[in-house]
């Protein structure tokens, strides 16, 4: 494409928002892989869900915290 | 789609009505001070809400308490319901046989938080009063000394730190400890207390976020846009319904998680080494 017409394609916005959707992602695919493995393991011995429930919100916490530091860096670096 | 239809609509809609959309910003926790403005004691809307909350949070308690009976009424059954799921699925679940002495303030930690998240929800208060960080870092602190006062207690200060600092894990290659000291030591020092606190308070303020940008949306579409555009006011409002819930959810959750890390960082500090 031509080097001019590039140039002339103007994008606004906030850079801000863009960094939070990118460090969403990572946390997704954490959470997803995490909840599914614990889905699994309950399925698997019904008699263990409580401890294993705990130990997924443990989890979630962690990796949550990936994504929430993602919301106040945002607002850190404005 | 929608959403897209709504990103290209909503620029045009904006430039030409006097009304103009004002979405919500971090200042939103900042409110203007009401009295004592300047002092160490600055009461502004957060403040307030802390205060009712406070004093609504004693009142159930001490009235719970005064009238206690052997065969519980409807109230008194729902905050033993409450107080039980505390001791069983996080003082028991995680420090097992120990738990005892640690469910006071596992109880004071986990009503306190899901009090202080629920008024985001509440009209008329409309703000969490952990939505900003002073409230949230004082149990965070209030959990670290904790964990730390128990280490201590049963390992001795040197035994303590020899076996948060130097895990025994890595003793086959003592090299090893040159990264994983520095690691550990920022962990037990700085990243478990500021985690929590700003697990918490990021919670807080992306739903309250959250809120004010569906319901003045729902306004600004309902009394200041265009025509047709009028219509989207329905969408942002079950929008606002929907995170509303979320926000009950959340809420709970929050204080559910943030009481389960005390109690594992407690167990943490009390466990043998091997």
């Amino acid at each position: 494409m031509d080097a001019n017409l590039l140039a002339d394609v103007a994008i606004s916005g906030n850079l801000n928002a863009i960094g939070y959707g990118l460090a969403a992602i990572g946390p997704g695919i954490g959470l997803g892989f995490l909840i599914g493995k614990t889905i699994e393991g309950m399925a698997r011995q019904p008699e263990v869900s409580g401890q294993l429930r705990a130990t997924m919100f443990l989890g979630v916490a962690f990796v949550e915290l990936l994504a929430l530091l993602g919301i106040v860096a945002g607002f850190l670096f404005a | 789609m929608l959403g897209l239809t709504l990103l290209r609509v909503a620029p045009l809609a904006l430039s030409g009505d006097e009304g103009g959309f004002q979405p919500p910003s971090i200042q939103d926790f900042f409110p203007p001070a009401i009295a004592f403005e300047g002092t160490f004691f600055q009461i502004d809307r957060i403040w307030i809400v802390r205060i009712i909350t406070t004093i609504v949070l004693c009142t159930i308690f001490i009235l719970a308490a005064k009238r206690a009976k052997l065969v519980p009424g409807r109230f008194q059954a729902g905050i033993e319901y409450l107080l039980e799921f505390v001791r069983v699925q996080i003082a028991d679940e995680i420090l097992g046989i120990r738990a005892k002495r640690f469910v006071p303030m596992l109880s004071v930690i986990f009503f306190s938080i899901l009090f202080f998240n629920i008024t985001s929800i509440v009209p008329g208060l409309n703000i969490a009063g952990t939505s900003r960080i002073g409230l949230p870092l004082l149990l965070a602190l209030w959990v670290m000394a904790r964990y730390w006062y128990e280490g201590i207690k049963k390992q001795k200060l040197g035994g303590y730190l020899k076996s948060s600092l130097f895990p025994p894990s890595v003793k086959d290659m003592p090299f090893l400890y040159l990264i994983v000291t520095p690691i550990e030591a920022l962990q037990v020092f700085v990243i478990r207390p500021a985690s929590l606190a700003i697990r918490l308070t990021a919670n807080m303020i992306a739903g309250h976020i959250m809120l004010v940008l569906c319901f003045s949306a729902t306004e600004f579409f309902l009394l200041h846009a265009a025509g047709p555009l009028k219509g989207f006011s329905a969408v942002t409002l079950a929008g606002g319904v929907f995170v509303t819930l979320f926000e009950l959810l959340v809420g709970f959750l929050q204080a559910y998680i943030f009481a389960l890390l005390a109690a594992a960082y407690i167990n943490m500090s009390l466990e043998e080494e091997h």
